[in-house]
């Protein structure tokens, strides 16, 4: 064998593309046995019994072809009225709606869909981990807008504004937030529109957490003034109807943009698998009340693990929405990564670092509250232990 | 407490009546006391009667219990119309349950559980039967409890989740 050292046969866009600081610390986790785990951005229920059951019953019938492009109509009409009646704006199911392989799929083709070379994108952060590699690999230029827990990590006017340039094409953001749980109101978004129309930005929600608030509605900033128009809203069916592993969701968006997406989508996706399409159409279709008493359930965890952390010495601003709390962990001397790792390793209880979702997240901790109250109260006890031993 | 709020402490003690006090506030944000009051108040009101646990005694080894459902057709009576009989019937302890149903072809549903099916029979002929205004009865033996109380005892849906994800 030849000991001539081998370029590489990647792609240098994507060898330059870091891995996910997530993967390094599942590996760490998955090593060990006995570890109680906050670190999971997935519910801990199991999809209703009564999805499970359409679907199942869909393949007695034989439900096994392909479907169009954008999505069985029947389940785009279902969607329709599913966002009308969250977020009270109307999109047309023929036209301004497809559904997609989760909505992970959704944000690829967004960002594919509007990205020339050289385009810069803006990412609040901290932020889920799949925007800035989806955006080099589409060839545009992740710019990072910051945010704090000064601010409950909420989206400023004056950040935006700054890191605007000539090449700024579009901004991308998640509320309610993966990892932070905050959400944005809508004067806050009321603030961000005179800059965004004023740049002529595309907007990309990423509204997937959207159900999952607690005494708070979810406010969407399509439904301000002139906003549908230049917002691509993407989502899916993995939190609100616990449906992870359906790989099932939807982008809604202005029929030009809409068109270029479903482009990317029937080359590359071609349709969505009909059985999770055919779970949906249950999910929209049929009694909700189970995922009400999921948010319920969250709700109730939250306030138990914000109360624990608290108690415990970490500050902790009140999230009110997904499934997640974000304290910080600055009174410990620790940094976030570092934070966790002994955290792991001496009371094998994992949490993300903040800083793996931006450097916005840094000093601060990931911890899901989508698991057992017992496995959260053993997880909380040992926290609280080992953050005692560091704080002086 | 609001009423939104006891009828959430209800559906928790409902799931684990074992949870604290200390656990519940946290849950419903609100004080010990706060949850400590409300639940001798449930109580003494009888709205919360009793915290039994759910037992799966096919599990038990040499479990003896065998348990049927009675289909029981009454003459109703003047002015009280099937409650005397209920409520005799109830008073058995080997009772476990009496329900009035509408729609059958008999009146009053009993669930009875004895240590044998002689045992059983034994229950329904010398006092079901002969008891006043009975006219007849159907004995149905439960073969196997899939779902008990809202609760699927053999249930295999474990947390499949992976330790670490986004
Ligand atoms: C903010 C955010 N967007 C998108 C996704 C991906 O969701 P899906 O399962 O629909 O692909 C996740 C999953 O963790 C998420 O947290």
């Amino acid at each position: 064998m030849s000991s001539i050292v081998q370029k590489s046969r990647l792609s240098a866009t994507v060898e330059e593309l870091k891995p996910s600081g997530i993967r390094r610390f599942f590996d760490l986790a998955a090593s060990m046995e006995g570890v109680i785990s906050l670190g999971v951005g997935e519910p801990d229920f199991v999809t209703p019994w009564r999805i499970r059951e359409a679907s199942i019953s869909s393949l007695e019938r034989g439900y096994t072809a392909y479907t169009s492009n954008a999505g069985l109509l029947e389940l785009r009409k279902e969607i329709s009225y599913y966002t009308e009646d969250l977020i009270q704006v109307q999109y047309n199911p023929q036209t301004e709606i497809l559904v997609t392989v989760g909505a992970s799929e959704a944000i690829d083709i967004a960002l594919r869909a509007i990205i020339d070379p050289g385009d810069e994108v803006l990412i609040v952060e901290p932020c889920y981990v799949s925007y800035e590699p989806i955006i080099r690999l589409a060839g545009g230029v992740p710019v990072f807008l910051q945010t704090s827990a000064r601010h409950q990590f909420k989206l400023t006017p004056e950040e935006l504004e700054s890191k605007i340039t000539d090449r700024t094409r579009a901004i991308i953001f998640c509320y309610p937030n993966n990892p932070t749980g905050s959400i944005m109101t809508l004067e806050e978004w009321k603030t961000l529109v005179p800059i965004i129309e004023k740049h002529d930005l595309l907007v990309l929600s990423d509204e997937i957490y959207a159900e999952l608030t607690f005494g708070q509605k979810h406010e969407s900033i399509v439904t301000l003034p002139g906003m549908k128009d230049r917002t691509i809203l993407m989502s899916g069916f993995s939190k609100s109807f616990a449906m992870t592993g359906w790989r099932l969701g939807y982008v809604c968006a202005p029929e030009d943009l809409l068109v270029g997406m479903l482009k990317i989508h029937q080359y590359t996706i071609l349709c969505a698998p009909v059985m999770a399409q055919m779970a949906a159409l249950e999910a929209l279709r049929g009694n909700r009340s189970d995922v009400e008493k999921m948010v319920e359930s969250y709700s109730q965890r939250r306030n138990y693990v914000v109360k624990a952390l608290s108690d415990m010495g970490l500050t902790c601003h009140t999230p009110a929405g997904a499934f997640y709390a974000f304290p910080s962990v600055k009174a410990t001397g620790l940094t976030a990564a570092d934070f966790a790792e002994q955290l792991l390793m001496e009371e094998k209880v994992a949490v993300v670092p903040g800083d793996v979702f931006g450097t916005s997240g840094e000093g601060h901790i990931r911890c899901s509250y989508a698991t057992s109250l017992e496995q959260l109260k053993k997880a909380l006890e040992c926290m609280d232990r080992f953050v005692s031993k560091r704080l002086s | 407490m609001d009423q939104s709020t006891t009828k959430k402490l209800l559906m928790l003690l409902e799931e684990n009546c074992r949870l604290s006090s200390h656990q519940l506030g946290l849950l419903l944000d609100c004080s010990e006391e706060e949850i400590e009051a409300e639940i001798k108040r449930l109580q003494a009101e009888k709205i919360i009667v009793k915290y039994p646990a759910l037992i799966n005694w096919e599990r038990v080894q040499d479990n003896p219990l065998v348990t049927a459902m009675i289909d029981v057709k009454v003459t109703p009576v003047r002015d009280i119309g099937f409650e005397k009989v209920a409520e005799r019937i109830a008073r058995f302890p080997e009772v476990k349950a009496v329900y009035l149903m509408s729609g059958a072809g008999y009146d009053i549903s009993v669930l009875l559980e004895g240590k044998t099916m002689h045992e059983i029979a034994n229950f329904v002929t010398k006092k079901l039967a002969p008891l006043d205004n009975v006219v007849s009865t159907a004995t149905h033996f439960i073969l196997k409890r899939y779902k008990h109380d809202g609760t699927i005892l053999e249930d295999y849906e474990d947390d499949r989740r992976m330790v670490v994800t986004p």
